[in-house]
This record gives structure tokens, C-alpha cells and sequence, in this order.
């Protein structure tokens, strides 16, 4: 009986495998669908809109501050439009990762009290999906760059970009899936979020480079300022991306190891909140 | 030996009822404390045994708990103690269509909700057809569902639904939607699936229904399993409580009045983007009463406080009898009235019964805001308020409802 029993479970369990793969996938497909759907300005403008930024922060900090961008080592660039577009992709992904993770469970209130299935696919396939129009993304920064006055070197770099992207959206999906469960709890959340990134934007050298956090800890030699940069996540992150297309370089040993760290943390916190929780929150909804 | 489709072993499963419904870190910080709450048991230490193959009926008033165990058996809720298992594929119809996305076309929609029910591609593409054909919305199948009429839309969700040809099958009162031609059709569904050596488990109030329609049932009463057994024993039983229970009402009536106003929250549930401040039930000259006559013109005032907008609210009012027995329920979508956004503040809406068509009796008022097409719900009373119906025009002799009927034409051999 109890053999048989066992039997049962174990066929029961890979049939909700294959249920639970085949439903991320079609959710995911739902999603990029849904963002190639729209309308064609909307397109644009989605397309528009990192260009915009590129231009402004150009004009701000690469004009009128007079920022000045890094050498980049293998590249010779030197260009503040190059470096900021290299930068300010990775942290649209991240940024915009979090914003739609967050809201990927109580925005599907009516789904979630209604039917049953794994609930971490909804904040998963929304971070899978928006990591495949990432990669469009960052194949559109390296043509610019490459363009641009890279030269085709460039596509040598390229495939060092994949293990980046990988633990890169592990650490967004890790962060999503904690932030999905706090927004049902907490409906400020959403706008706690959005000055943190605001923030954390400044925090991670997107628009400023790091030759500046290092004149302010010479002026500062006591605070720990350059160590706390290093520890930011999303500071290793953009600047992992800019060792590839700006320097077209490798990152370094300890970079990696700190971006496999918070990916791992990221994910194993992010798993343990919501195994913890999201059996709950359909009641709280 | 028949085996179990379903084993509940002892469950209990309670309910955060929340004192300040405005939870925020905000608030959380400033007071130094999570949101209070209240411990409210939907459902104590129920044990119960579905056999495989048959259909099984979960009776109760409304607020019994009769969904919250259904959900509890589907795994949408997790009960705070004791578990349930279950033996091969499982699918539930609580709410038919709630999957669906209104922007995508129905034929999206159909692999959508599929995927989510657990079908694989292959599976729909081959039943594909056959659930076009069941919910007979035609060549409306490559329109948006927002375009749909909710009759087209609870057709299309039963109609995937339907075609998971699951082990089990969860429903709860949906064969109280669509029109008669299509109730047939689903009656006549469930019929195959138990034909098929299949489990249904079915929720509902409607005892007559449930008479035709179980072999086994169970009803339960405050979150107590009261009996569980053949559906004939239980049902009488069921309906002899019930009895004795409105008995016991009339008894205490008396002495009731004030507190039963206070009672006016109690079951309260929803999202809480607007909430329902209070209903007033008001005669011909706009009076708030609590007790109108057959006939008259009355008018149903729903005043809610709006906090964060909504966008497409659909408001509903539903009349119960004492006995539980839900009489009648309508709400603005299903009249085709669109109801402009909710913004932030105050507000109210009337709904208009031109000629109060109940006989004597007690009832209670249930009244709801939902959004997202009926989706969600932001705010139910299930209990918002009671009154009497004195005997008016026109009379009639039985039951809870006038038909301005008449006798005529008599004819006699001869
Ligand atoms: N998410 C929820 N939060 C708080 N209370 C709830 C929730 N869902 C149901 N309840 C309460 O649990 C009780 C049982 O509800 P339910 O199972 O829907 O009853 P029934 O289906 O028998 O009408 C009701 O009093 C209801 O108000």
C-alpha cells in the first residue's frame, strides 16, 4: 500500500513540474506578447525613452557638469554618451524589474483567490520576460557602441554579457519576489520603492562616475564611503556591464564573486520570504 | 473498498479580520505596530471523506464556510492546521472567467486560462474547438473578452473550465449563472464526468438543487461540520435546522434590535479601495425604513467612503430570505448601466425596485462593490441590513414572491 502510495506521489509531482514549466513559459510568452502588442507609438516610445535619458544625462552631466568619463581600458572610448548608455540599460532593467515585481501579486488579486497554481510564476515570468527584451536592449547599446567608434571588437566581448545577465536577473527576481509579498502586506510599498530607486540610482554610478566617489574619500578619509559603493549591488552590476561594453574587458575575479554573492543571497532570502508567505496572502488580498 | 478522492483531516482555518483596514509602513511606523486583528475561525477541526466517483454536496448558510473549505480542497487557502490530500488532477470553478485578461482576444484568453488550469498547448490546441463550440460565442472568439457580454464571458471561462476533464472538479454556485439553455448543458456535463467515474464537489444553498444533483453531502454551520452522509438524510436534516434556527430568530427578535444594527459589519470582506458606509432602504417618500409593504416603490441607497480610486466599480445588492435562501441579486453590469470611476470621497448609488415584488416575511439586504469585471471584491456586507415585508397589493397567497398573477378562462365540459 504504502509502495504504491510513493508511486502515485512520484508521478503526481513531475506532472506538476511539467504543468508548473509549461505555465511559466506561456505566462512569460503573455508578456513579451503583450509588450510587442502595443501600439506602435507605445513601441516607440519604450524604445524612445532610454534614448531620451541617454540624451539628457549627455547633456547635463556630460556637457554642462563636465563629467568626465572614464578611458575605457581595451577600448580607448572616452565618450560620457557611451558610458552613460552602458550604464543606465542595466539599471532600467533593474529599477523596472523591481517596479513590475513588486506589483506581480496584488496585481492579480482576481487570479490568485481564484485559482490555484504556483504562485511564484506570476513575479517570475514577469522578471523572465522583461530580461528578454533586456538582451534586445543590450545588443542595441553594443551595435551603438561598436558603431559608434568601438569597432567590431566588441563582439568578442559579448558572450562574456550572458553569466552577467544571468546572476544579474537572479538578484532582480530574489528582490521582486520579496518585494511581491511586502506589497500585499504594505500598499506603500510602491511609493517607498520609488524614492529608494531614485536613490539608489545616484548610489550606483549610473549617471556619475566612480572617479568622483573617489575625490570625495580623499576629501573624507575617514568614512568608508568607496567601501559602501563597492558593497552596492547594483554598483557591481552597471559596472560589470560597462567592463564589457565600455572597456571591452572582463569583470574582475572580485567582482564576480560579489555578484554571484548577491545573487545568491538575493534569491535564497527572496525564496524563503515567499515559501514563508505566499501561502497567506491570498486572504490578505 | 471505494477509495477517497479527497481526505480532510481535521482542518481549522481562520481569518485575519483587520480593525484598521489602512495597512501601510507609514502607519506601521508611526504607531509602532502591525495593523490590528482579530482572530475570526472560518472553519474548526472539519474532518471529511470525499469518495471517488461520486458527487458531493457542501451545504450551509451563506458565511458557513462552505467556500472557504471548497478553496482550502483547491489550495488556494492554506489551512492553519490539519492537512488535505487528494488523489489525481484537480480543477475549481469559483469563479468562472476570473483568469482572463480583457485586453487579450478570447482565443488568447482560452490557452491563458488553459495553461493556468494546467492543460498543456497540445492539450488545448486538440479540445480547442470543442470549447469554442460549448461556449457558443462564435466569432467573437478573436475580439478582446472586454468586448464580451458577461454572459459570453462566464460561458467562455466554463467552458475551459469544463474541458480539463479533471479527476475532481471544485465548483462553487456557478450553476446559478448563464441562462436556462446553458445550465442544461452544464448539468448535462456533470452528468458525463460522473458517468466517467469522476468526483464533483459542489457548494451551494440551493437545497433542491443539491437533492437531484448529490449522493453524498456534508453541511456545516459557523465553521462546524454538523453531518456528513448520504445527500437525502443531510439535507433533510439541514433543512429542518434551518428551521428550527428561523424559529430561534423570531424568538429573539424581539429583543434584537439594537444590537442586530450593530451587526451590520459582521462577515465583512474585500480589497478596501472604497468601503460601504451603510445602506438605506427607503420608501415612496424617501424615508429609511425598515419595513415596506408589497407594492411599494422602493429604493436601495448604497453611501460608501471612496480612499484610493476604482476604476470600473460594479456595484450589487442581493435580497436573502431569513431561512439563508438567496431570493434575488442584481448588480449594475448585468443591467448594462456603466458606473463612471470612483474617485477618492464620499459618495452614493440607488438602485430603484419599481414594485416591491416579496410577500410577508423577514430578509436581509447583502450589499457589494467589486471591480475588475465583477473580479474582485472591494467591499461586501453580507449582512448590511434587515427588514420586514408587511402584506400590501397585490395579495397573494404562498411563498416569498408576487407574480400580479390571475385567474381566467375556466371551462367546463358540458
Ligand atoms: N479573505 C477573508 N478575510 C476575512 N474573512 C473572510 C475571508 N473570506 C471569507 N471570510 C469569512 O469567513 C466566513 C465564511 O465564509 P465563506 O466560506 O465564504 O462562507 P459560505 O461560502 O458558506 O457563504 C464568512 O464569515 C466570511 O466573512
Amino acid at each position: 500500500m504504502a509502495s504504491v502510495r510513493a508511486g502515485t506521489l512520484s508521478m503526481r509531482d513531475s506532472l506538476v513540474k511539467n504543468r508548473t514549466v509549461n505555465l511559466l513559459a506561456n505566462l512569460t510568452l503573455r508578456e513579451i506578447k503583450g509588450q510587442y502588442k502595443k501600439t506602435v507609438l507605445g513601441r516607440a516610445w519604450s524604445l524612445l525613452n532610454p534614448l531620451a535619458n541617454i540624451a539628457v544625462y549627455s547633456l547635463v552631466f556630460g556637457i554642462l557638469v563636465r563629467a568626465t568619463p572614464p578611458l575605457g581600458t581595451n577600448s580607448g572610448l572616452k565618450s560620457y554618451a557611451l558610458w552613460v548608455a552602458c550604464g543606465i540599460i542595466p539599471w532600467g532593467f533593474m529599477s523596472t524589474g523591481t517596479s513590475l515585481g513588486r506589483g506581480a501579486l496584488a496585481d492579480n488579486a482576481g487570479l490568485l483567490t481564484k485559482v490555484y497554481f504556483p504562485r511564484f510564476v506570476l513575479p517570475t515570468s514577469t522578471i523572465l520576460a522583461l530580461a528578454s527584451t533586456f538582451l534586445t536592449e543590450l545588443a542595441a547599446v553594443a551595435i551603438f557602441v561598436g558603431v559608434a567608434g568601438g569597432g567590431p571588437r566588441i563582439v568578442w566581448r559579448l558572450p562574456v554579457l550572458i553569466p552577467i545577465v544571468i546572476l544579474n536577473t537572479a538578484f532582480v527576481l530574489g528582490l521582486s519576489l520579496i518585494l511581491s509579498i511586502g506589497m500585499v502586506y504594505f500598499g506603500d510599498i510602491q511609493h517607498i520603492w520609488g524614492i529608494f530607486l531614485q536613490l539608489w540610482m545616484y548610489a550606483s554610478c549610473v549617471v556619475l562616475p566612480f572617479s568622483l566617489v573617489q575625490q570625495a574619500q580623499v576629501g573624507h578619509p575617514n568614512l568608508p564611503i568607496e567601501f559602501l559603493f563597492e558593497l552596492n549591488p547594483a554598483y557591481q552590476f552597471v559596472e560589470a556591464y560597462r567592463n564589457v561594453l565600455y572597456d571591452f574587458d572582463v569583470p574582475s575575479l572580485t567582482r564576480w564573486l560579489v555578484m554571484l554573492a548577491w545573487a545568491a543571497v538575493s534569491m535564497i532570502i527572496g525564496s524563503w520570504v515567499f515559501s514563508k508567505f505566499s501561502s497567506r496572502i491570498v486572504e490578505e488580498l | 473498498m471505494t477509495s477517497n478522492a479527497v481526505v480532510v483531516s481535521d482542518v481549522s482555518k481562520s481569518f485575519r479580520i483587520y480593525r484598521d483596514r489602512n495597512r501601510s509602513i507609514k502607519a506601521t511606523v508611526l504607531k509602532r505596530s502591525r495593523a490590528k486583528y482579530d482572530e475570526f475561525w472560518a472553519l474548526k477541526d472539519i474532518d471529511l471523506e470525499i469518495p471517488q466517483g461520486k458527487t458531493f454536496g457542501l451545504l450551509g448558510n451563506n458565511g458557513s464556510g462552505k467556500s472557504t473549505l471548497l478553496k482550502c480542497i483547491a489550495q488556494i487557502l492554506e489551512p492553519n492546521k490539519g492537512f488535505i490530500t487528494h488523489v489525481g488532477r484537480m480543477a475549481a470553478m469559483l469563479e468562472v472567467g476570473s483568469g482572463f485578461h480583457p485586453e487579450l482576444s478570447g482565443r488568447d484568453n482560452v490557452y491563458l486560462n488553459g495553461a493556468i488550469l494546467g492543460m498543456s498547448k497540445a492539450e488545448i490546441d486538440r479540445k480547442f474547438d470543442s470549447i469554442v463550440d460549448f461556449s457558443g460565442v462564435g466569432d467573437f472568439i478573436d475580439q478582446p473578452v472586454k468586448n464580451y457580454s458577461s454572459g459570453m464571458y462566464v460561458r467562455l471561462g466554463f467552458a475551459v473550465s469544463i474541458h480539463i476533464e479533471p479527476d475532481i472538479l471544485l465548483v462553487d454556485e456557478v450553476l446559478s449563472v448563464g441562462d436556462i439553455a446553458f445550465q442544461e448543458k452544464c448539468t448535462e456535463k456533470f452528468s458525463d464526468l460522473r458517468r466517467d467515474g469522476r468526483t464533483v464537489v459542489v457548494v451551494s444553498h440551493a437545497v433542491d438543487q443539491m437533492r437531484t444533483f448529490c449522493d453524498q453531502a456534508a453541511w456545516l454551520r459557523k465553521g462546524q461540520l454538523m453531518g456528513v452522509g448520504p445527500a437525502q438524510d443531510v439535507i433533510n436534516d439541514y433543512a429542518d435546522q434551518a428551521h428550527n434556527v428561523q424559529q430561534h430568530h423570531s424568538q429573539l427578535a424581539e429583543g434584537d434590535a439594537e444590537s442586530s444594527s450593530e451587526d451590520q459589519t459582521q462577515g465583512r470582506f474585500g480589497s478596501g479601495e472604497a468601503t460601504i458606509e451603510r445602506v438605506e432602504l427607503l420608501d415612496a417618500h424617501c424615508e429609511d425604513v425598515r419595513q415596506v409593504r408589497t407594492g411599494d416603490k422602493v429604493t436601495l441607497r448604497m453611501h460608501f467612503t471612496c480612499h484610493e480610486p476604482v476604476a470600473a466599480p460594479v456595484f450589487g445588492f442581493s435580497i436573502e430570505h431569513e431561512t439563508g435562501f438567496l431570493v434575488w441579486g442584481h448588480n449594475n453590469v448585468q443591467s448594462d448601466w456603466v458606473a463612471a470611476p470612483m474617485r477618492p470621497g464620499a459618495g452614493s448609488v440607488d438602485l430603484v425596485i419599481p414594485e416591491f415584488p416579496l410577500r410577508p416575511g423577514s430578509f436581509r439586504i447583502q450589499a457589494g462593490i467589486a471591480a475588475d469585471h465583477n473580479a474582485r471584491t472591494v467591499d461586501s456586507l453580507p449582512r448590511a441590513l434587515s427588514f420586514t415585508v408587511a402584506t400590501g397589493e397585490p395579495f397573494e397567497s404562498l411563498g416569498v414572491a408576487v407574480m400580479h398573477s390571475h385567474f381566467e378562462n375556466l371551462r367546463q365540459e358540458g
